[in-house]
């Protein structure tokens, strides 16, 4: 490792070119979103007014507040807000305790069925979130098949409303995310040592016992790092609430998109990113240490 | 064999629960009818009108072209952060390095397409690049989100590899750019395969990123399909995604298959030195 690292004359370039790449386009852009939520919305090309100025030797910063005020008074992005982290955390238990059987039962299968079951797992995280919402679109509708299942079997006479309402969110958040809880939770159970529950077994504790003290105490990690994945992203998912959720279901993602494509209110867009950046920092912290945690463990 | 247990009643009931929707879907795409809910027979109809929808084939070869530069794009720059991480363990901003790398993995999209997007606009104005948003600004967006996955599927397999093999190509005198390219390249290369066409079906996929940094004239497959969508279910749109799922399914399969097919081969040729020491055991 020693010897990898000196004879390296290229070493520079090497960290630099990926490095400068995502200063210039991840990290960079962070601090421009930071500055364009403290100017104003303005009738220009681009819309909003610079808020440093240098005129006569004079740097003159004109920062204000006036974005996050705003944010503070109207109701209406408190309530996106808060309908945000619900449906995230709603979202999260639900995908927790539909996945954790899920992640079990691959762990405990033969190798052979875990790396069937894990493409069939994976696959879907790779394949077109959009169309995977959108084909619930057709089963979830007034006249969709879900309802036309039901009625055809005389449990309902009125059609259910689901499409529209936050139980369609929910299932397309559980739908979309299931995933990304189940491939870690597996990647922690897998490594668990059956040893353990048989010994477990052997000083007679029952079953449930012994998997609710030893086998989830042992998945901690696990478990955060697929709350995490799946939380984070759900708190700005826009395409699942825009189009199986309806007009009461506030989500900060979607009112982001309509601030920045229908009223295009550039700074305040900007604001609203900027304080779900913050709601998210720790959680995102969470996940760094915990993947840190994983890796040093594994090395 | 055993009993049937509750978490293998909940694998085999999610896997529906995942499956089921995408069946559907692809079934209903052959439906003669007009209305989407109700069955008038099986037709092709609507795949054989897709040919004729100028707009969406448009879109479609936008989409592909963006895709297939990201994938090569977000490869090179992937492979080059997953060997920084792995094989660099010092250097200023390390820590930092880290997590710009994974960080973009789990923030959410309308954040990072909205800050991609204030960042062209402001480059824009200081250095007049670029002048027109369009298939440039969205390469380079799916490029940066893409690096992330890349880097995480590269970096787990140069974890694995044995850096002896590495060392005593050095140790005969091998410049370390020969190395990484004779060396180390042949073995990660299927991870790259994989995470070239990660890169590509996320890219074929993304319609948040593309919309906040797109310009006028550069509609994506997404983008046209979300606009249609929005108004609601519509067959032809269930034809387009029907092949779409079709297409992103066969490449996450191929992937997969080259990931294992190289997994494989490295236990059989593992298992083969294995043997090759216990037949000669004082031959070294």
């Amino acid at each position: 490792m020693k010897r990898l690292r000196q004879l390296f004359p290229g070493r520079q370039l090497v960290v630099g070119i990926p490095f400068v790449w995502l200063l210039l386009f991840f990290l960079l852009p962070f601090a421009i979103v930071l500055k364009i939520s403290f100017s104003e919305a303005a009738v220009a090309i681009p819309p909003y007014t610079e808020i440093f100025t240098y005129v006569d030797q004079q740097l003159k910063i004109l920062a204000n507040l006036n974005n996050y005020v705003f944010l503070g008074q109207d109701a209406l992005y408190l309530s996106a807000y808060l309908g945000s982290l619900k449906i995230a955390t709603v979202g999260t238990l639900l995908c927790l305790l539909i996945g954790y059987p899920m992640a079990y039962a691959i762990a405990r299968a033969s190798k052979e069925m875990q790396t069937v079951c894990l493409l069939l797992i994976m696959m879907p995280t790779w394949t077109a979130i959009l169309i995977r919402v959108y084909a619930w679109m057709g089963i979830l509708g007034n006249n969709g098949l879900l309802n036309g299942l039901l009625q055809g079997l005389g449990l309902i006479d009125e059609p259910l409303r689901i499409l529209n309402t936050d139980l369609a969110v929910y299932i397309g958040v559980v739908y979309a995310y299931l995933p990304f809880m189940v491939l870690p939770l597996y990647a922690n159970l897998v490594k668990h040592d059956p040893s353990l529950l048989e010994a477990a077994a052997d000083l007679g504790a029952h079953p449930l016992a012994s998997f609710w003290r030893i086998t989830v105490p042992l998945s901690r990690n696990g478990i955060v790092a697929g709350c995490m994945l799946v939380f984070i992203p759900v708190v700005g998912e826009f395409v699942i609430p825009e189009l199986l959720g309806g007009p009461e279901t506030l989500m900060i993602g979607k009112v982001l998109w309509q601030e920045f494509f229908n009223n295009r209110d550039w700074p305040v867009a900007a604001a609203l990113a900027v304080v779900m950046l913050a709601i998210l920092l720790v959680p995102i912290i969470l996940l760094n240490r915990n993947q840190a945690r994983e890796l040093e463990g594994r090395l | 064999m055993r009993r049937p247990s509750f978490s293998g009643f909940m694998l085999w009931a999610g896997l529906l629960f995942i499956y089921l929707p995408m069946v559907i879907l692809v079934v209903y795409s052959f439906n003669d009818s007009r209305l989407v809910t109700v069955w008038g027979g099986w037709s092709v109809r609507w795949y054989a009108g897709l040919l004729d929808n100028r707009q969406l084939l448009g879109a479609l070869g936008r989409s592909l072209q963006i895709a297939l530069c990201t994938a090569v794009a977000a490869v090179a720059l992937g492979t080059l952060a997953a060997f920084v991480l792995t094989r660099i363990p010092r250097f200023r901003g390390r820590s930092l390095f880290g997590g710009l790398v994974t960080a973009p993995l789990v923030m959410p999209e309308v954040i990072t397409g909205l800050s991609l997007l204030l960042l062209f606009v402001a480059m824009a104005q200081v250095v007049g690049w670029p002048a027109e948003r369009g298939l440039t600004t969205i390469w380079i967006a799916h490029t940066t989100f893409c690096t992330s996955y890349v880097a995480v599927i590269v970096s787990a397999r140069l974890r694995e590899l044995d850096l002896s093999i590495e060392e005593a190509a050095m140790d005969l005198g091998a410049r370390p750019w020969k190395v990484f390219l004779l060396i180390t390249m042949p073995m990660i290369a299927p991870s790259l395969g994989a995470g070239g066409m990660l890169s590509f079906a996320l890219s074929l996929d993304d319609l948040v990123l593309a919309s906040f940094v797109s310009g006028p004239g550069a509609t994506t497959l997404p983008m046209e399909i979300f606009s249609a969508v929005r108004l609601g279910v519509k067959p032809d749109i269930n034809a387009v995604a029907s092949l779409i799922l079709l297409a992103v399914s066969l490449f996450t399969f191929l992937a997969w298959f080259f990931m294992r097919r190289s997994e494989a081969r490295r236990r059989r040729a593992l298992q083969q030195i294995h043997e090759d020491e216990q037949r000669q055991p004082a031959g070294r």
